[in-house]
């Protein structure tokens, strides 16, 4: 077999806003992926210019949810606004809330009482699982592997209940507030956690067995759209997607919030075990290992919760802070670093609400990386980048 | 390094393109001069002892009252572990700043993010074009007096309120207590259901 000609990427005038509509296809074809397709994780669209089964290019176009959640922010109080922030990441709602709640919280300098931050960990760190498992089910399933879809979900739902039974909402749960959480942890709650976690450990290792480190499955990403560390980096990858490169970064270890610092745990990051570094089974390999960091949290978390004492700071009914204070949150999300940039405005809500996801940043990278790929491949690659459309859109 | 710290190696190299150090409330910033930002920032990369090599965001605030559009640059260094805020004042008739794609890539998207929600002009970026919103859309949705466009190819952007004609329980309250009638309780169903 003789080895591939080396690919030519056609030059584009790139002055023009029109850009896409003059891609210069010469013999190439262009295909819409999307925005209805179900492996593109929601609703983004490709524009794949390609060579047979080769792409030259694939061009993410994304907007298509875009619910000017940032406009929102300036028109909400400041409390008013905690709904929302779950529609930003609907997949991991918990932290978006965390997010939004740790801005407001530094603008005003409150200090949340300790039962309430471990509230706040324990119902992160189950919806980092949940959110986990969705990703390496659906990645899995995307490459062709559809069973283990159905056994992550099935561990979903589990998570699904016990976030339930705390807050009362399955998605878009609205726990937290200003200051603190809204309910405490019911009675036997901590019970429920353990057991939950005694049997999820378990299914961890099975689910390792049936598909992390299964042939076929490391065949297919191993050596995939590798990332290079330097270039996660410059386009501001975040998160596992960072980590699988390579870098030893996580939010909660390096910029410690909350009461990250009093809780042990590792930081797993991609070795480049069956391929290169930070290819595409690196970042599914990341998020597995995470699930199991979180379950340590969460049994740490169990044994340290203080019994009894407030959930919630001392708030005033109306919150009003001076006008042109600004401030800068930054949260491990279940997508990576997560950023609320906010500025106080005159009244009682913002001037100014900005959020920087880890899911839109990825979306940057993608045209850079599709390039010589295989249209099956980019399959993998939007799997393996995590990325959740609402996330991109806001 | 310290915010204070950036800011004197920033100052001992650019002199009075970088403003003074803000007293800010939680994160210090400093004011760059708009036609001074690419040069400061591929300093604040390529200086060994800065090393920023990521942008981590960039935000554009609009502010009518002073008639100012801010920049906001958020940078970070994986190597050092330190962060930095730079703010450019621009000019809110003529949002114009050079882009800094060619020192972070992550700034190819941010920025066309801010000039599809912002109008905010990068020259030399490579490809500004709207990104949330649809290419033919008129106007920037986070100016602070953006009015929409009553509809978008025939579709129409507003609707009526369901909850038009409404009253609020507590306003009939009032209202009955200020008439002086405040044992007639009023009859708050006929109207909430109209």
């Amino acid at each position: 077999m003789t080895s591939p000609k080396p690919l030519e990427i056609p030059t584009m005038d790139m002055t023009s806003k029109e850009v896409l509509r003059r891609i210069e296809v010469g013999g190439d074809m262009l295909l819409n992926m999307g925005p209805q397709h179900p492996s593109t994780h929601g609703v983004i669209n490709f524009l794949v210019q390609t060579d047979g089964e080769v792409m030259k290019r694939a061009i993410p176009e994304v907007g298509y949810l875009h619910r000017s959640l940032e406009k929102i922010g300036e028109r909400c109080t400041y409390n008013g606004y905690m709904p929302y922030t779950d529609r930003v990441d609907y997949i991991a709602a918990m932290f978006a809330n965390q997010g939004w709640a740790m801005a407001v919280e530094r603008l005003l300098g409150t200090v949340v009482p300790e039962r309430g931050e471990y509230c706040r960990v324990i119902a992160c760190e189950l919806n980092r699982i949940a959110s986990h498992l969705i990703s390496v089910g659906t990645m899995a399933m995307d490459v062709g592997a559809v069973t283990p879809f159905p056994y992550a979900l099935r561990e979903r739902e589990f998570i699904n209940d016990l976030l339930e039974e705390l807050c009362g909402a399955r998605l878009t749960y609205n726990y937290l507030r200003i200051g603190g959480v809204a309910f405490d942890l019911p009675t036997g709650y901590e019970e429920k956690v353990a057991t939950f976690l005694d049997h999820f450990e378990k299914i961890l290792d099975e689910f390792n067995r049936l598909i992390t480190y299964n042939e076929i499955f490391i065949k297919r990403l191993a050596h995939l759209a590798p990332i290079p560390a330097q270039m996660a980096i410059d386009y501001c990858l975040v998160g596992p997607n960072l980590r699988a490169s390579g870098v030893k970064f996580d939010v909660r270890k390096d910029l410690p919030y909350s009461i990250y610092p009093a809780l042990q745990f590792n930081v797993p990051v991609g070795k480049g075990e069956m391929g290169t570094l930070g290819d595409a089974w690196d970042r599914f390999w990341c998020r597995v290992e995470e699930m199991r960091q979180s379950c340590r949290i969460l049994r740490q978390c169990l044994a340290q919760i203080p019994k009894g004492g407030e959930i919630m700071a001392k708030m005033p009914r109306k919150i009003k802070i001076a006008e042109g204070t600004e401030a800068y949150s930054r949260i491990e999300s279940a997508r990576g670093d997560m950023q609320y940039y906010a500025v106080a405005g005159p009244g009682e809500n913002a001037w100014r609400v900005k959020i920087r996801t880890g899911s839109f940043t990825a979306m940057g990278i993608i045209d850079a990386l599709s390039r010589g790929l295989m249209i099956a491949d980019l399959v993998a690659l939007i799997a393996s980048l995590d990325v959740v459309a609402p996330e991109i859109d806001r | 390094m310290t915010f204070e710290e950036i800011h004197q190696r920033l100052v001992a190299k650019f002199g009075e393109r970088v403003g003074p150090l803000a007293p800010a409330n939680k994160d210090a910033w400093a004011l760059v001069q708009t036609a001074a930002i690419v040069e400061v920032c591929r300093h604040l990369k390529e200086d060994p002892e800065l090393a920023f090599d990521c942008l981590m965001n960039l935000s554009g605030v609009d502010w009518p009252k002073k008639n100012q559009i801010e920049v906001v640059y958020h940078l970070w260094s994986y190597s050092k572990r330190h962060s930095f805020i730079l703010k450019c004042q621009l000019d809110r008739a003529k949002p114009e700043i050079a882009s800094i794609e060619s020192v972070w890539k992550s700034a190819d998207w941010l920025e066309r993010e801010q000039y599809d929600l912002l109008g905010i002009n990068f020259t030399g970026h490579p490809d500004l074009r709207r990104i949330m919103m649809p290419d033919d859309w008129i106007g920037h949705p986070l100016l602070k007096d953006y009015k929409e466009q009553p509809e978008w190819h025939n579709i129409t952007t507003t609707r009526d309120s369901p909850l038009d004609g409404f009253v609020r329980l507590d306003e009939l309250r009032k209202k009955a207590a200020a008439a002086g009638a405040e044992s007639a309780a009023p009859a708050p169903k006929k109207e909430l259901l109209q």
